[in-house]
């Protein structure tokens, strides 16, 4: 199965080639996966440049494409973000490899779960976290065709079917009172898993910015509603208190802690350290559920030397 | 960028008075202004885009837009005001032929050389202060590697670069592949004459000196 970085390249290759609105900014990652083309420019290790020029292109009419790593593409230049392209008031599409915890082995400098929350901190965002490589396509295709500003989270962690639709997407439905679950992205298999044996009504969100709040509004039916995001817990939670501002509810918000995570290993090893494979998913959903006291997501680690 | 015939260098120092409010940038914006009227009245074009980076003490590119008709002198009293489109830094949304919001610093050159990728000349202005910020750099050296012409840049150098230029801000430019020259930025001919040197196979950059 084509990941959704390698569906990436085929499908922005494409564009660059057959739309002459369409150009590529890089900073060295993708250069080899990508066609020389006159309107594909690779500025070197140079990220603040990639949204400034980005910006400039925008300016000329042209539809700028931006891809790094995480870390490199959001954080690294973030006042570039918010001023050349937000305070200018253009467009551009950012297109992100390396989800959270994708890179374990590469140590935090190449991670970036606080991704989402730092660009819906800035107005005029669609941020997009797909689940499938044809999720992806779909995105990025309706990306190019528009002047806004948009973002595609891609992940090595891959559901195992797209699921069509915009907004909040019911997958199951579970009782009137039963809890609405909804899964972001990547998360949705393992948030599958964790519920299959509860009464839950669980839905799927690629897009979380917009977040849709009458979407989330339709689907719950009872009080409960809980959030497993891939990345920064929590960082869709006042999306949710917005929806429901004029209704009882309880939100549980599972994702990434806030915290500085000494730890290389594997994607596998990260999910299950943060809580969310299907196990970590389930106990956190049962502890919630059968108590109305705060749940501490913070993982429980065996400790380990910070020195020798 | 359409530019007219309306007021002329004489009458900048009355366009100037009638903004109030942002003394402390006093000295930044008479730094600029011979620069930028000169760029006006006889350098752009009007396929031409100008940029200007250093958005602080923008009291002189305002009195040069208004004296060019591209914003109403009844415009210029309002400066600072809430409901007025003139601040202490541009914002593009608000002011006709302003092209980029400026104010933070390190900003214009890159998307200057976005603009100058997509085809279009174009001139950016930034300070000698300015361009501590290491985002410059990273312009200054691709558009030097890849030969991008199109890039005109100018340093107004008042010599308020905390550590200094030793040698001369002009020396980074060149060592990156950019043509440069220093001249006198009070002098009007030389810095036409200095905008003109341009080869248009490599950027070029005018150093245009400044004293208090």
């Amino acid at each position: 199965m084509s990941t959704m970085r390698k569906r990436f390249y085929t499908v922005a290759g494409r564009a660059v080639e057959s739309d002459s609105r369409t150009a590529l900014v890089l900073a060295d990652i993708g250069v080899a996966e990508l066609p020389h083309h006159p309107r594909v420019f690779n500025l070197g290790i140079r990220e603040q440049l990639t949204i400034g020029v980005a910006a400039g292109l925008a300016l000329e009419g042209l539809r700028p494409i931006v891809h790094s790593y995480t870390p490199f593409l959001v954080e690294r230049p973030y006042e570039q973000i918010k001023l050349d392209l937000g305070h200018q008031d253009l467009g551009a599409v950012l297109v992100s490899t390396g989800a959270s915890y994708d890179s374990a082995r590469s140590g935090r400098t190449h991670q970036a779960p606080e991704d989402v929350a730092a660009l819906g901190a800035l107005p005029g965002w669609t941020i997009h976290v797909p689940g499938h490589p044809d999720e992806v396509e779909r995105m990025l295709r309706a990306a190019l065709g528009g002047d806004d500003r948009v973002y595609i989270r891609l992940s090595e962690e891959t559901n195992a079917s797209a699921v069509d639709g915009d907004g909040l997407v019911v997958v199951r439905r579970g009782s009137d009172a039963a809890p609405l679950v909804v899964a972001v992205g990547p998360a949705l298999d393992e948030t599958v898993a964790a519920t299959r044996e509860l009464d839950a009504t669980v839905a799927y969100l690629a897009t979380v910015r917009p977040f849709d709040r009458a979407g989330l509004r339709t689907a719950l039916r009872g009080t409960d509603v809980a959030l497993v995001e891939p990345y920064l817990a929590g960082t869709s939670s006042a999306e949710v208190a917005a929806a429901l501002v004029d209704r009882p509810h309880r939100l549980l918000a599972l994702g990434v802690p806030n915290a500085e995570f000494r730890r290389y290993g594997s994607p596998a090893e990260h999910r299950a350290a943060h809580g969310l494979d299907a196990a970590g998913i389930r106990a956190s959903l049962d502890a919630w559920l059968n108590s109305y006291t705060r749940v501490d997501r913070v993982p429980t680690l065996p400790p380990y030397p910070l020195r020798a | 960028m359409a530019i007219s015939e309306a007021l002329g260098y004489c009458d900048l120092p009355q366009l100037l008075t009638l903004q109030t409010g942002d003394e402390k940038h006093d000295w930044s914006a008479l730094s600029t202004l011979d620069v930028l009227w000169v760029l006006y009245d006889r350098v752009l074009e009007p396929d031409d885009r100008f940029l200007l980076s250093k958005g602080h003490g923008p009291t002189a590119y305002y009195a040069v837009l208004a004296a060019k008709g591209l914003i109403p002198v009844e415009t210029l009293p309002t400066f600072g005001a809430f409901d007025s489109p003139l601040g202490n830094h541009p914002d593009r949304m608000l002011v006709p032929g302003v092209e980029i919001s400026s104010g933070s610093l390190g900003h214009g050159l890159p998307i200057a050389v976005g603009i100058a990728l997509a085809g279009r000349r174009v001139f950016c202005l930034v300070g000698d202060g300015e361009l501590d910020e290491g985002s410059n750099w990273e312009a200054v050296q691709y558009a030097g590697r890849v030969g991008l012409g199109r890039l005109i840049a100018v340093v107004v150098d008042n010599f308020t670069s905390t550590y200094h230029w030793p040698g001369g801000v002009e020396r980074r430019f060149e060592l990156e592949g950019w043509t440069a020259v220093r001249i006198d930025g009070a002098d009007h001919d030389a810095l036409e004459h200095a905008f003109a040197a341009a080869t248009g196979d490599r950027p070029h950059v005018v150093v245009a000196e400044v004293q208090r």
